[in-house]
């Protein structure tokens, strides 16, 4: 199972508390992963990637154990403490500004 | 005993407020959609329970809800649990996806606008300012959306699909942003002619259809604005807001950047009419409910300064169509305030006497029972209010 951490506003938009368990089937990756939110959560469709182009939005961001991933491959491997659970896949709003 | 339930879209949420016909005693329900911006929330008019939300964040883009009891519960169009149950397993979850429309097949592709150096910028969707319920349908809504376009769904919010010959008509490279981003916030629709609709985007100025939508041609003959390299452009204009009459459709009256304006050609020429308010620079507009000349403005002190003149918030009514403007002030602070009163946060009620209603950035819904002579805060603290809409409910 993979984990994933929303931040709190697409954790009320998806009415849901805490960390999502998701089944991704390999390989584990940025859009896999995504895939298979927006698709348990089609209400969180278009809010942390573009409708058409699929790029991630300006002011969203992914970390994997302690790592930026934002401007990584959303074809490339997560982590494998990702692929296996035992760390959460964390999509965050940036912080633009005090 | 009448209901209203007077709907309020603020910075972090939207709140509903509720009082029998008396209008005296308020409930105060919300946040929903607590943290987000609520730039828009209205009824469809011919079913007042359904109710459509624009939610919105500079971060995670734009959310459309839909409430189908009064706003007691509300769901992304599309995705409620029935829903996805269809024959592919899952909904598209297409309710937020506003894509502008660049085919040859409905209006010439326009990709560019005038941005704020003069230079040709692409169009990009950014959120849905106003939420327009069609008169007859709860399913048909109208959306107008920054960059200015409009968009229309017939499935109760799970589509939208641009009407694109009004972005496509020849005046759309000359279109360019306001202060407060190239919105199209304000949408009227005829009630005797189904055909005919109005749109007024900042800053272009007002817009006419009369095929449904089809074809637009700007209607800003008599406009007048001194901040502009042609002050008597065909576009170009700062129109902050268009009120309409039901029961006379072709008088509209007009809060621009600078003046008040009215029309008694469906926009084919335009009057000033500002005559002794204390500003024309204001926000909102709104016409009384029972009395086709009598209309609202709250006038602001300029455009760089965007609060009441001499700290005093005052709402002036005009009983004759304009021109001859007084200032109602009875329960209102007259001293030391310094809030603004955004372009969609005036409504009024269908009771007698007419209700009148506005909302502030500074949090205040005030209340007239008495069509503005008296005025009450419902609520005093929410978060900056975006927009204020009225039902009256059976």
């Amino acid at each position: 199972m993979i984990r994933v951490v929303l931040p709190p506003h697409l954790r009320t938009l998806a009415r849901v508390d805490g960390e999502v368990t998701l089944d991704v089937a390999n390989p584990v990756t940025q859009r896999s992963v995504l895939d298979a939110l927006e698709t348990r959560y089609p209400m969180l469709r278009g809010t942390m990637r573009d409708h058409v182009t699929q790029l991630r939005r300006p002011l969203v961001r992914f970390f994997a154990s302690g790592e930026d991933l934002s401007h990584e491959s959303p074809d490339a491997p997560l982590p494998n403490a990702i692929a296996q659970g035992s760390e959460p896949f964390v999509i965050i709003g940036a912080i633009a500004g005090g | 005993m009448s209901k209203i339930r007077v709907l309020v879209g603020t910075r972090k949420g939207a709140f509903i407020l509720s009082a029998d016909g008396t209008r005296k005693r308020w409930k105060v329900n919300g946040p929903h959609f607590a943290g987000w911006e609520i730039y828009h929330v209205k009824g469809s008019p011919v079913d007042p329970n359904r109710i459509y939300a624009s939610q919105t964040s500079g971060w995670f883009g734009q959310i459309i809800q839909r409430s189908d009891n009064g706003g007691k519960t509300w769901n992304t169009p599309g995705s409620s649990a029935e829903e996805l149950k269809n024959p592919d397993g899952m909904s598209k979850g297409e309710s937020n996806k506003f894509v502008y429309d660049t085919s040859a097949e409905t209006g010439k592709p326009l990709t560019t606008h005038q941005w704020y150096d003069g230079t040709q910028h692409p169009w990009e969707f950014k959120r849905v300012w106003h939420l327009e319920p069609a008169l007859g349908d709860p399913d048909t809504v109208y959306a107008g959306v920054e960059d200015a376009a409009l968009f229309r769904t017939t499935d109760g919010g799970k589509s939208w699909h641009e009407l694109a010959g009004l972005r496509g008509s020849d005046t759309g490279p000359k279109w360019q942003p306001g202060a407060g981003g190239m919105c199209l916030h304000t949408i009227l629709l005829d009630p005797k002619d189904r055909k005919r609709m109005f749109i007024a985007i900042s800053a272009a100025g007002a817009f006419r259809t009369d095929d449904a939508g089809k074809t637009w041609r700007p209607i800003n003959r008599g406009l007048h604005s001194q901040y502009i390299p042609d002050p008597a452009a065909e576009v170009g204009h700062c129109v902050h807001r268009i009120a309409m009459h039901p029961s006379r459709p072709n008088t509209l009256f007009m809060q621009k950047h600078w003046d008040v304006m009215r029309t008694d050609d469906a926009g084919d020429s335009w009057q000033e009419v500002s005559d002794n308010l204390p500003s024309d620079f204001g926000f909102p507009i709104d016409v009384h409910a029972h009395e086709p000349e009598t209309i609202y403005v709250v006038p602001i002190k300029s455009d760089s300064e965007h609060y009441p003149p001499s700290g005093r918030l005052r709402v002036y009514r005009s009983r004759t169509g304009g021109d001859e403007w007084e200032a109602l002030t009875k329960g209102l602070p007259q001293r030391n305030c310094y809030v603004n009163v955004l372009r969609d946060a005036m409504s009024v009620d269908s009771l007698e006497p007419c209700g009148i209603y506005f909302g502030t950035t500074g949090g205040q819904v005030y209340a007239s029972a008495d069509a503005g002579d008296n005025w009450k805060p419902i609520v005093r603290d929410l978060p900056g209010v975006l927009s204020v809409e009225v039902q009256t409910l059976p």
